[in-house]
């Protein structure tokens, strides 16, 4: 479950850039780790990161774990589904699962591509 | 089984004072005052002992089951120490008593038993000096690692990290970040600390070590002396985390080994009960060289003999208590020790040792047990072999629920995938451990036989498996937020 | 050997069993050089022995002197039946509910705990118990700390200094900017708080009543904190709750109290029993031990423990906070006090202690040289009498009467040598108050 058309970081990330602007979210195998997810905590709209930056934090019932921003930039959305339904974070990580949009600062460096991260996510298993 | 809430009925009359002949307006404006109701639940007395009496059957305790939980040291809970505790003498002393002028002399039974036990845990661990004023052990962790801090401030080191195995329990990083410390962890090599991989991680950075031995495998740190030589070095202080002293008393003192804190949790190896979740008590003791950063107030004895509340310590690191910690815990500890004796703690250990080993050697053959020597209090048991029909940890677990036993420890310490820790303690007969085997033997056979009838269980408590998903989405965490 | 109950043959069958000789060859990896330099621990004694020994300690401190001590602790009237209720095994001997469906009891009564307090205090949310009422207010401040992402706190000096030293303690190696705002004769400037306020504070910390006895108002205090974005924290008193302005009405984020008034013996310091509670937007910031209702597979109501993630055993380095323990007896104790005493019972508790003290207030200040601290603000169960001379004295001279006056308050603030703090409950009697007052004129 690594969608060819996204980019990833090492810290389950990841990224579909599209005329300047990303959206980002967990990969199936991050929510498969975590488990039934209870409780994503996102930045505000406005607030500017570096790639790689905590940008915030998601909960299970067994784990928490911090968010890590994968480019730079300023978060110009949010979902705001998450608060009340965190579980679509397992049931959809690419799509209704999405977490934040940025508008990309700088191109993105430190991503891997689907291949890498298959090798990543094998290894951590 | 309804809550009091759901119980309670308006007019019902409890336990009251009589009428006060003033109301609370006569002597202050009523806009200070409540203005709505608490709607706390109005019950009468019988209303109420029936409710706990039958919530109270609900619990699973030591009193009424086996309860082999590694790491926790949940002995038989000696009844006479309650009465101790509840004596009016000591139960009704209120703590500012002795911060009066010539108040050492109205409670001079009370501070005779906290110097008394500073004097016996000293002679237990081989530590210098204790403080009784942690309120838990991993306040007690907290405690040594903010005296640790203020150690190297007053030798002018700028140290900013502190080391820990990856087994360590996770109240030991969690206390050092709390003390403003880094916190580093190194990997275990054949379950035990690599001495090689903290020489590498040891540079004039590291302001101390936290450790246990045993260790959260149950195994006997080895490289001890190499491990103290090492911190020596670096003028790193070695902290001993004593969750489970109860595997070496009177075998080992801590602080002839060389350690330099020493935290004890009461509640564990001195028989003080677990009260559901506390409360309970962990005293730290210290090396010479830390005297001096003890939390104050310390209880002094003038060569009259008589015992005193000294606060001139003007290296102390200040109160980590409002008072002199859980003097109520302490008491109990103290009755324990009085009547174990130094030969009766020593029994404990021995016999807690062979009772953990005895077990071992029972399961060995059915439970992966990864590191197969002898263990010590403990042993840590993997239940990978079952996962492969599709029955983990947890199931085992609640298996064992349905039978009538307390599940051991599982998923700690993370190091062991499907870690099932069992800690039998020394109060336990040979006929309950024999029993426990041949339920838990039926259980790993049945895990291969018919999975299914273990990852159903538990089936005969009050309640199945919760939905703790739904619990933390949900958040009623009170009747009103339903 | 008490509590071992290993016979010399069941020794002998589990050492076969292990293959081992005997129960030191299973000590053999403790070298020669680690065993004990000493063990002198006396020899163990009887049971009967023990006790004499305890009850001749106990004998030796005065429970039979006049008390008028409180300072944040309050000997208020136990009902019988909690004693009973608490020395159940199923409950005293259990361990932490990690294990839900065989710690039901224990479970629920967590869950109507916090239902209770939050009720009392009329805040959302409420966390199982935290050590005592210092550590809670420390605990708040964090809570604070991490929410806002600032350094600064503001603490009114009219918080009790105890619990003011135990923040300083804790937080010393933290990097936060602590500031004291100087009390007013006993009350909490209003003005020199707010003035206190910016940008950078992450709390404002005040207590209701505040060691002085005084009772406020804060409401406006705290609406001005949340124009500042700091977070609001108010130290209470339980039992006075059930009368008093209640911090949810002021607007309070955090009301923590120290619950030994709910039922818990004085017990010379310990234990006790913090309690937190906060409003449900700030509930991931609470540490400790969190009980949550739902549901098993089929159907039927059961209680768990939740919001584990925020905790050591998961989080390690990154939790909220170390806490491993939730005081859960204390808790269960404070619960079983409240239903058996009810609104009713603590609110008369409350009203008998208020009244006490203004009586006790009265006689004093009937006495020429003697003033109150605070003399124009209302007082609840406590005041602070003011001597014309060092209280101690007056102190002194009273404990040869039998007749703690009170505490004095020059150890704690300085410039306050001739202040007494002076403490009633319902259990104080007429008679009694007025041989205060009779000897405390005799000693001046």
């Amino acid at each position: 479950m690594i969608p060819k058309d996204l980019l990833y970081s090492k810290s389950h990330e990841w990224a579909k850039i599209e005329g300047g602007i990303a959206v980002v979210g967990i990969t199936h195998f991050a929510q498969e780790q975590l488990g039934d997810i209870t409780y994503v905590d996102l930045p505000q709209a406005g607030t500017v990161f570096e790639a790689g930056q905590e940008m915030g934090s998601i909960e299970s019932v067994k784990a928490a774990s911090e968010l890590y921003c994968p480019v730079s930039g300023e978060v110009v959305e949010v979902n705001p589904e998450l608060d009340a339904a965190p579980e679509k974070v397992n049931a959809d990580p690419y799509g209704e699962g999405w977490m934040i949009k940025i508008k990309v600062a700088d191109e993105p460096i430190d991503l891997m591509s689907p291949e890498e991260y298959a090798e990543i996510a094998q290894a951590e298993h | 089984m309804s809550t009091v809430f759901a119980k309670s009925v308006p007019g019902r009359e409890g336990v009251w004072p009589e009428k006060p002949r003033t109301e609370p307006v006569d002597f202050i404006p009523e806009g200070l005052l409540r203005a709505r109701s608490a709607n706390l639940p109005s019950l009468s007395e019988l209303d109420v002992v029936r409710h706990f009496t039958r919530l109270s059957s609900k619990n699973y305790g030591v009193d009424s089951n086996f309860y082999p939980l590694g790491s926790c040291t949940m002995k038989y809970n000696p009844k006479f120490t309650e009465e101790v505790a509840a004596l009016p003498g000591f139960a009704r002393l209120h703590p500012l008593a002795p911060q009066l002028p010539g108040g050492g002399d109205m409670v001079p039974g009370a501070l005779e038993v906290m110097y008394e036990t500073e004097r016996l845990l000293c002679e237990i661990t081989g530590m210098a000096a204790f403080t009784l004023h942690p309120m838990a052990g991993a306040h007690g962790e907290l405690t040594g690692a903010l005296m640790m801090a203020a150690y190297h401030a007053d030798k002018g080191h700028a140290k900013t990290k502190i080391v820990c195995p990856d087994s360590a329990h996770g109240t030991n990083p969690a206390s050092a970040a709390i003390a403003g410390y880094e916190v580093v962890s190194i990997a275990s090599k054949d379950g035990i600390i690599d001495p090689d991989a903290l020489a590498a991680v040891l540079d004039d950075q590291v302001a101390g070590v936290m450790m246990t031995v045993p260790n959260t495998l149950g195994l006997f740190e080895r490289h001890l002396p190499r491990i103290v030589e090492l911190c020596r070095k670096v003028d790193a202080l070695l902290y001993y985390d004593g969750a489970n002293l109860n595997a070496i008393l009177g075998k080992l003192r801590v602080g002839d080994a060389g350690f330099d804190v020493v935290h004890l949790n009461l509640h564990k190896t001195f028989g003080t009960p677990h009260g559901g979740g506390g409360p309970g008590s962990g005293p730290v003791g210290v090396s010479e060289r830390l005297i001096p950063y003890l939390p104050v107030s310390r209880v002094a004895k003038d060569e009259a003999g008589r015992f005193s509340l000294r606060y001139d310590y003007p290296k102390s690191i200040g109160y980590v208590a409002p008072f002199y910690g859980n003097f109520g815990v302490m008491l109990k500890a103290y009755a324990y020790i009085l009547r174990l004796g130094g030969e009766g703690l020593t029994r404990v250990s021995e016999h807690a040792v062979l009772a953990a080993n005895y077990l071992r050697k029972r399961l060995d053959d059915l439970l992966d047990v990864p590191y197969n020597r002898t263990c010590m209090h403990e042993f840590v048991a993997s239940a990978e072999r079952q996962g492969k029909h599709g029955v983990h940890a947890l199931d085992i677990a609640k298996a064992l629920l349905d039978r009538g036993y307390h599940a051991p420890t599982i998923y700690f310490p993370l190091i062991v995938k499907e870690a099932v820790m069992i800690e039998p303690t020394e109060t336990e007969s040979k006929d309950t451990l024999d029993a426990f085997v041949t339920d838990l033997r039926e259980i790993l056979a049945l895990a291969e036989t018919n999975p299914a009838a273990v990852t159903a269980a538990p089936v005969t408590l009050p309640v199945g498996r919760l939905d703790e998903t739904h619990a933390a989405r949900a958040m009623e965490i009170t009747d009103d937020l339903g | 050997m008490p509590y071992i109950p290993h016979t010399p043959d069941e020794v002998r069958e589990m050492l076969d069993v292990i293959g081992a000789a005997s129960i030191d060859e299973l000590f053999a990896e403790i070298p020669a050089e680690l065993r004990p330099k000493g063990f002198h621990v006396p020899h163990g004694l009887t049971e009967m022995e023990v006790r004499r020994r305890l009850e001749r300690l106990a004998a030796k401190n005065r429970t039979d002197m006049s008390s008028f001590l409180g300072g944040g602790f309050y000997d208020h009237y136990v009902p019988s039946a909690a004693d009973m209720l608490l020395a159940r095994g199923e409950f005293y001997t259990a361990y932490t509910p990690y294990q839900p469906e065989a710690s039901q009891g224990t479970l629920q009564a967590i869950f109507e705990y916090q239902t209770a307090v939050a009720r009392l205090f009329e805040m959302e949310c409420s966390n199982a118990g935290v050590y005592d009422g210092g550590t809670a207010l420390y605990e708040a401040v964090m809570m604070a700390v991490r929410h806002t992402r600032r350094k600064k706190v503001v603490v009114s000096e009219a918080v009790s200094p105890i619990y003011r030293i135990v923040l300083a303690t804790y937080t010393k190696n933290l990097r936060l900017d602590l500031v004291t705002v100087p009390h007013d004769r006993g009350g909490d400037d209003m003005a020199a708080l707010t003035r206190a306020m910016d940008a950078e504070t992450a709390a404002v910390v005040v207590q209701n009543p505040n060691f002085f006895g005084t009772i406020q108002d804060f409401t406006d205090l705290f609406a001005k904190a949340r124009d500042t974005g700091a977070v609001s924290i108010l130290s209470g008193y339980p039992v006075l709750q059930t009368v008093l302005k209640t911090p949810g009405a002021m607007g309070a984020d955090i009301a923590t109290a120290e619950g030994q008034s709910l039922g818990l013996p004085l017990s010379f310091g310990g234990p006790y029993l913090g309690i937190m509670t906060c409003r449900k937007a700030l509930v991931r910031q609470m540490p400790g031990r969190i009980a949550g209702r739902t549901r098993d597979a089929s159907g039927r109501t059961g209680y768990v423990l939740t919001l584990q993630a925020r905790e050591q055993h998961i989080r390690r380095q990154k939790a909220t906070s170390n806490i491993c323990s939730n005081q859960a007896l204390c808790a269960l104790r404070a619960l079983v006090n409240l239903c058996l005493t009810g609104e009713e019972g603590l609110t008369r508790q409350a009203a008998l202690s208020i009244e006490n003290a203004h009586y006790a207030a009265m006689r004093l200040c009937c006495i020429p040289e003697i003033t109150l601290l605070n003399r124009e603000s209302p007082y609840g169960n406590e005041f602070t009498a003011v001597f014309p001379t060092n209280a101690k004295k007056i102190v002194r001279a009273l404990l040869d009467e039998g007749i703690v006056a009170g505490f004095p308050l020059g150890r704690y603030y300085p410039g306050l040598e001739n202040a007494l703090l002076v403490c009633c409950t319902e259990k104080h009697g007429r008679d009694e108050i007025d041989r205060l007052a009779r000897k405390v004129e005799k000693a001046l």
